[in-house]
């Protein structure tokens, strides 16, 4: 192994489309919460500013996307796909552990290949709400909250001190939009819009947050309420 | 992130082993398409370029995929060219299979699988737009398969004077005089102050009821009529003398045919 340049060269390969991005997923209770800013940047240029990151793989399965936006894509499609023949083979919709799981296999199998970030997360009868973390090296991690993204890191001491479990639907939304505004201020491959995804098993409802409803920094709350 | 200098190092290390760097290569287009009141339109230069040469002076770069499906393409001539007529083709033999119209999402699909699968070595960079039964629909692929829904884009080496033009002025359900002249403007933009963009506005205009073509809806690069004659008379120079150098005699001679049978033959099928 050649540590003399400690360059990554996993990095996006060049001309490539990146979501730079700050993505974040919570348990709360009743269901679970994604969210996500919205730029997607081709070196300094951004692509998109009005990007959407959180892309439906099944009803009730959704994920946060990270990384190559081409890659990341790719494997939402075939997830939601390989999702869709467990259904008709399995007769019975898959739990969000499957759906993770085969994210996760995806991810390591090609991890040679891909540049992937993903969270996915969403809430089955079995289980009720489930978050999964799924990094580029394609491990999976089931936690009460995971973030991720090239803005994430700027975010851990503000999501540690201000995470509570089994908050309600409009505390989760408070918390992670003032998680991904300070993100959002901080990285410059993240920014635009703040959307978010709740799904509780009777709805999925999409939130958009923009201009003057995203929080300055000065404005987040206190740590420790 | 803003700035990325993770190349200089590399770069450093490689002159270092006598490795000449890589000269930055242009996409040399501007191709632009935004949403509309009644439906889509695509605009595009028409400058083809080899290196610093102009190649072609007026290409086409709107590529037709379905009657109701355009696409405005960037990047390597040949690939936009050859992906748009393949993917087409699927598109003709899959909508007669459905017995449906086509559907932007589906020419969107196949062009940023088979991209997905070259890595990124077809190097497409495509604006698809169009109206189908879902409504009017404009989608961005970007050469490693990634795909972007937006109201309005553009791509090329032009795109960012064009993104001015159209982050100033575009609005939701424009009037078509008022959208095709912001469309022309965006191009425009990109011709005048992108090197690599140049002569003409082409436009496409797609509504529910049907697609019309532009081709050199705006001109606003053509060439002045000369303002000099450089004809010299008849008498300029003066002639000195006549001399023969060289005679030729030219003759018909019929070609024989000498020994050989079927053997010596080259077309032995004739």
């Amino acid at each position: 192994m050649d540590h003399s340049l400690g360059i990554d060269w996993k990095a996006l390969k060049k001309g490539e489309v990146s979501m730079g991005t700050t993505i974040a997923a919570v348990k709360y209770d009743g269901g679970v919460l994604l969210a996500a800013d919205s730029r997607t940047t081709t070196g300094a240029y951004i692509a998109n500013r009005v990007t959407d990151k959180l892309t439906q793989i099944y009803d009730n399965i959704w994920c946060c996307r990270s990384g190559s936006a081409a890659d990341t894509q790719a494997v939402a499609d075939i997830l939601h796909y390989y999702l869709q023949m467990y259904e008709a083979q399995n007769g019975a919709p898959p739990t969000v552990r499957v759906a993770a799981n085969l994210a996760a296999e995806m991810c390591y199998s090609n991890k040679d290949n891909l540049s992937a970030g993903l969270i996915v997360a969403g809430w089955d009868a079995k289980s009720g709400g489930e978050v999964y973390s799924i990094p580029l090296g394609g491990s999976i991690h089931k936690q009460d909250i995971a973030i991720g993204g090239s803005g994430s890191t700027y975010i851990y001491g503000y999501v540690d001190t201000n995470f509570r479990k089994d908050m309600t639907r409009e505390e989760a939304i408070d918390f992670l939009k003032h998680a991904i505004a300070l993100a959002m201020e901080r990285d410059g491959s993240s920014g635009g819009v703040i959307r978010m995804a709740a799904i509780d098993g009777k709805s999925i409802d999409r939130y958009f947050f923009a201009d003057a409803d995203i929080p300055a920094a000065w404005n987040a709350p206190a740590s420790a309420t | 992130m803003g700035f990325d200098f993770s190349n200089h190092q590399r770069n450093a290390f490689l002159e270092s082993r006598g490795i000449a760097s890589a000269k930055a290569t242009s996409t040399g287009t501007t191709i632009v398409g935004l949403k509309y009141a009644d439906g889509v339109i695509l605009g595009a230069d028409t400058r083809a370029t080899q290196g610093p040469i102009v190649a072609d002076k007026n290409c086409e770069k709107i590529h037709y995929i379905a009657p109701n499906i355009w696409c405005g393409g960037a990047g390597t001539a040949a690939d936009t060219e050859f992906v748009t007529g393949m993917v087409s083709s699927q598109l003709e033999l899959h909508s007669m299979s459905v017995g449906r119209t086509a559907r932007v999402v589906t020419a969107m699909t196949l062009l940023k699988q088979h991209l997905f699968k070259y890595q990124g070595h077809v190097g497409a960079y495509l604006i698809v737009g169009g109206v189908d039964p879902t409504g009017p629909q404009l989608m961005s692929i970007h050469a490693h398969g990634s795909t972007d829904k937006l109201p309005y884009t553009c791509l090329g080496s032009g795109s960012l004077n064009a993104m001015a033009i159209f982050e100033t002025r575009w609005r939701a359900d424009m009037p078509r005089d008022e959208a095709m002249e912001l469309v022309a403007d965006a191009i425009k933009s990109g011709i005048f102050n992108d090197l690599g963009s140049g002569s003409n506005v082409d436009l496409a205009v797609i509504t529910k009821d049907g697609t019309e073509v532009f081709r050199g809806y705006e001109k606003p690069n053509e060439r002045g009529a000369r303002e000099g004659r450089y004809v010299y008379r008849r008498g300029t120079t003066k002639r000195l003398g006549k001399e023969t150098l060289l005679k030729f005699d030219v003759q018909t001679v019929p070609v024989e045919v000498v020994g050989g049978g079927v053997g010596d033959r080259m077309e032995v099928d004739a």
